[in-house]
């Protein structure tokens, strides 16, 4: 399976293809907002007045991912998305509580099903095909690839588009918030893993893929393995599952270049990253992507246009601020959400 | 990629009963559970009937083990997974690699919209515990956990095509040789949201609902849950009795049309059913009938019907729409009416589509309005159909 | 009919089109403005919402809506009537 192409909205500026040349964006605070195209080269006039924000993002990435793959009609589409269109929703359910179930408008209620981006894609393409969304908080986006893997492994599909798509609102950020996710007070994102304090930064972002049956000769990777577990009961069963994971692609911890961490930099939730740089992960290098996207469900799916992004050229771009101990060949993803999510993606060079 | 999976138990709850036995006996006399607004708090109570689940949440917490204060999305999803799952027999679950793929259209969406009447007031208030649920995942998860099934958990929202979604992954990842059990369907609590939503679209019926009827006004929203347990042929033989029925077809397919209307001529319809007749390998004609999308709206029906009448003429199977029975239940209604269609096949018999007074004008066929009984069924297709141009229609039959 | 048209230009968020840009006589479905049926529910809550007129069923929608004439004609007529 190939990652023909990609189209990624995120703080930072991924979208257009640059080549991350430049250093990363620096924020101040607890909450990372996309940086956003004009739409207007990607969204018809008469579709974007519905879209919400979320929707226009998640369709802008798909159009330039589908551009860059030169597939005009997907096979299929699969969607991943934990909190779904929360601008509509919340702007519905603001104004049914506000006015009590009257004078309410359809728009933001049927914009705000978690299958709305998928559709409007579909939509715009004119596309028939298999259409799914899956909304399995932080196995949102890893389902929807499982979805893409099997479509190809069955035959149904020679190409499939994937995306995950979340969004930070107001409400949402404040709800969040009191739930002690985020850290207080200005924190910089560039200094996000040494504050060595609780909780993290909210990030949002729209990734979308290309996957392949087929290589093209000029894709980004190879999908070589794909695996989630949930709640595992301690580190010795994390390592158990990785170490399985390896072993099931014939692939050992030597084989792997890169590690890419969904290290968050809540020291909690990060704890077990450390006490795995001490076992299986000590000699291998490991490069952080949550202090470029920020936290959210779906943030994995930016980790993983990032191991893309490396495997196609085999250097790490200066978005990141390292250099690789060697040519990058092999990538192993691994994030986790919360210490109950956790999801392994092995890529490599074609 | 082509072995049979089998389905080897069913659990439901909806208005029309808590658990299979019921729903089947309510089915077989006729017995409707739309009615009066009971538990939902809206000011549309006196104005819009809608089929509730009968029990309280207390009621439904102390039989399934969940605390009262979760979701009743959850509280009616873990009550039909539990059931589902007794009655597959199937001892050891942890002996297999085992998933649980459930749907719903809103989540915890029952709490938040309480959170919501607080917290706009003031963001500081709102019980937290109200919306720790919100995410349709968080959902599933209750119940997951309550199971004890955590090889594989997954949860699908494609509107009100979603549990067939979920009843068609699960039979993937079986035939993909990543799981041997997968409880699979959907579960939706009514809320106000959902119930002030599909009222802003005009689409509710103040009456009792009429699918394919020429005078039909619209919907009903329902709520309730509906799962089958998936099994791989490797689990179908060390069962002491070996399922019967097969997924035999599924397809999904995208209308790409409208964000919410259904084409005219029913395109994404007609994709859905004639993919799913491929995928099984079956002829139109081998349908003995159909579980209907069948909503009661304008729009659906006669768009569902120009696809069937593009796809089964001049022959048509029995066809009847059991949300004239449930309502319509959302993202539970994939899994709900897998559960009647296999019910359908086991019983040999066809339930009436209730309430038919005019059939539509423009239909060549007629649906079913009598309860058939003694009836050799061997192939049953339902029809799932959803905002976001989503449609998917599954296939059961009997070997 | 230049308020109406700008309540219909804010109600369903039509980007880049100006009241003038609306004629009176052209129609709003399809082929002119090429609005649909969410479009029309929304302009059922307009009118309720900035007139206080309920459209009494639904079906009544294609002849009220089919241009700003025919809207601004069936406020007037309302409003004389609630008056």
């Amino acid at each position: 399976m190939y990652i023909r192409a990609t189209g990624n909205i995120s703080p930072q500026k991924t979208f257009g293809h640059s080549a991350l040349a430049e250093a990363p964006v620096a924020y101040t605070g607890n909450r990372l907002a996309c940086i956003e195209p004009d739409y207007k080269e990607f969204i018809d006039p008469k579709l974007i007045r519905r879209m919400s924000r979320i929707i226009r993002m998640g369709v802008a990435a798909a159009m330039e991912c589908l551009k860059e793959a030169d597939i005009k009609m997907p096979d299929a589409i699969t969607t991943g998305t934990a909190y779904g269109c929360l601008e509509d929703t919340n702007l519905f359910l603001g104004r049914m509580v506000e006015f009590n179930e009257e004078l309410l408008t359809p728009t933001a209620f049927i914009q705000s099903t978690h299958n709305t981006i998928g559709a409007q894609i579909g939509l715009m393409l004119q596309c028939n095909n298999y259409n799914n969304a899956y909304v399995h908080r932080a196995f949102s986006f890893e389902n929807a690839l499982l979805d893409a893997v099997m479509l190809l492994r069955e035959k149904e599909a020679a190409h499939v588009l994937v995306g995950a798509i979340d969004e930070i609102v107001n409400p949402s950020f404040t709800i969040l918030n009191r739930f002690g996710i985020y850290k207080p007070g200005d924190v910089s994102n560039l200094e996000l893993y040494k504050a060595n304090t609780k909780g993290t930064i909210a990030g949002e972002g729209a990734s979308f893929f290309a996957l392949t049956a087929e290589p093209s000769g000029n894709d980004y990777a190879k999908l070589e393995g794909l695996h989630t577990f949930y709640k595992p009961a301690g580190l010795a069963a994390t390592e158990k599952q990785i170490s399985g994971f390896l072993q099931r692609h014939a692939v050992s911890m030597q084989d792997i270049d890169l590690v890419i961490t969904g290290r968050n930099g809540d020291a909690a939730h990060d704890e077990p990253y450390a006490q795995l740089t001490q076992s299986l992960f000590g000699q291998t290098q490991q490069l952080n992507f949550k202090h470029l996207c920020g936290e959210y469900p779906t943030a994995s799916a930016f980790g993983f246009w990032l191991a893309a992004r490396i495997l196609k050229t085999g250097n790490i771009p200066e978005l990141l601020q390292a250099s690789a101990a060697k040519p990058v060949k092999r990538v192993l993803l691994y994030n986790s959400y919360k210490g109950s999510h956790h999801s392994l993606s092995l890529l490599a060079a074609c | 990629m082509n072995e049979p999976v089998f389905i080897a138990g069913t659990g439901v709850i909806s208005a029309i009963g808590n658990n299979v036995t019921e729903c089947l006996d309510a089915l077989e006399n006729g017995r409707a559970g739309i009615g009066p607004m009971t538990r939902l708090d809206s000011v549309h109570k006196n104005r819009l009937p809608v089929a509730e689940v009968k029990l309280s949440n207390e009621e439904l917490a102390s039989r399934t083990g969940l605390p009262a204060i979760k979701s009743r999305t959850a509280l009616l999803s873990l009550a039909a997974a539990q059931e589902a799952i007794r009655h597959s027999g199937i001892e050891d679950l942890a002996a297999w690699r085992c998933g649980f793929i459930s749907a719903n259209s809103v989540g915890g969406m029952d709490k938040t919209e309480n959170f919501f009447r607080e917290f706009i007031a003031d963001n500081n208030k709102g019980q937290l515990h109200d919306v720790v649920d919100h995410e349709c995942g968080s959902v599933t998860e209750l119940v997951a956990d309550a199971l004890g099934i955590n090889e594989h958990v997954s949860t699908i929202s494609t509107a009100c095509s979603s549990s067939a979604n979920s009843i068609f992954l699960g039979a993937r990842l079986i035939r993909n040789n990543i799981l041997d059990v997968v409880i699979a369907g959907g579960t939706d609590s009514l809320t106000r949201f959902t119930l002030n939503g599909f009222n802003t679209l005009m689409i509710l019926d103040e009456q009792f609902c009429q699918p394919f009827d020429e005078n039909r006004r619209g919907l009903n929203l329902g709520e309730g849950a509906g799962y089958v347990v998936l099994v791989s042929e490797k689990v179908a033989a060390t069962m002491k009795h070996k399922p019967e029925i097969v997924l035999s077809g599924y397809c999904n397919a995208n209308d790409a049309y409208h964000q919410t209307a259904s084409s005219p001529d029913g395109t994404g319809s007609y994709l859905a059913m004639s993919g799913a007749l491929k995928k099984s390998g079956l002829q139109p004609s081998d349908i003995d009938y159909i579980n209907l999308h069948g909503t009661g709206t304008q729009n659906n029906d006669i768009a569902e019907g120009t696809a069937i009448k593009r796809l089964f003429e001049p022959t048509y199977p029995k066809m009847s729409s059991t949300k004239t029975f449930t309502g319509h239940t959302l993202g539970a209604s994939g899994g709900i009416e897998a559960v009647f269609s296999v019910l359908a096949l086991q019983h040999g018999v066809i339930f009436p589509n209730l309430r038919l007074q005019t059939p539509m004008k423009d239909l060549p066929f007629r649906v079913t309005t009598e309860l058939e009984k003694g009836v050799s069924l061997k192939h049953v297709l339902s029809n799932s159909f959803g905002f976001g141009g989503n449609c998917s229609s599954l296939i059961f039959s009997k070997i | 009919m230049s308020d109406l048209k700008s309540q219909i230009i804010a109600q369903l968020n039509l980007q880049d089109v100006k009241p003038e840009d609306i004629g009176d006589d052209q129609p709003l479905f399809v082929e002119g403005l090429g609005l649909d049926s969410i479009d029309a529910l929304e302009l059922i809550v307009l009118l309720q919402q900035q007139y206080q007129i309920k459209l009494s069923n639904s079906d009544e929608g294609p002849n009220v809506f089919r241009t700003v004439r025919t809207m601004a004609e069936y406020i007037k007529a309302h409003q004389a009537q609630n008056s």
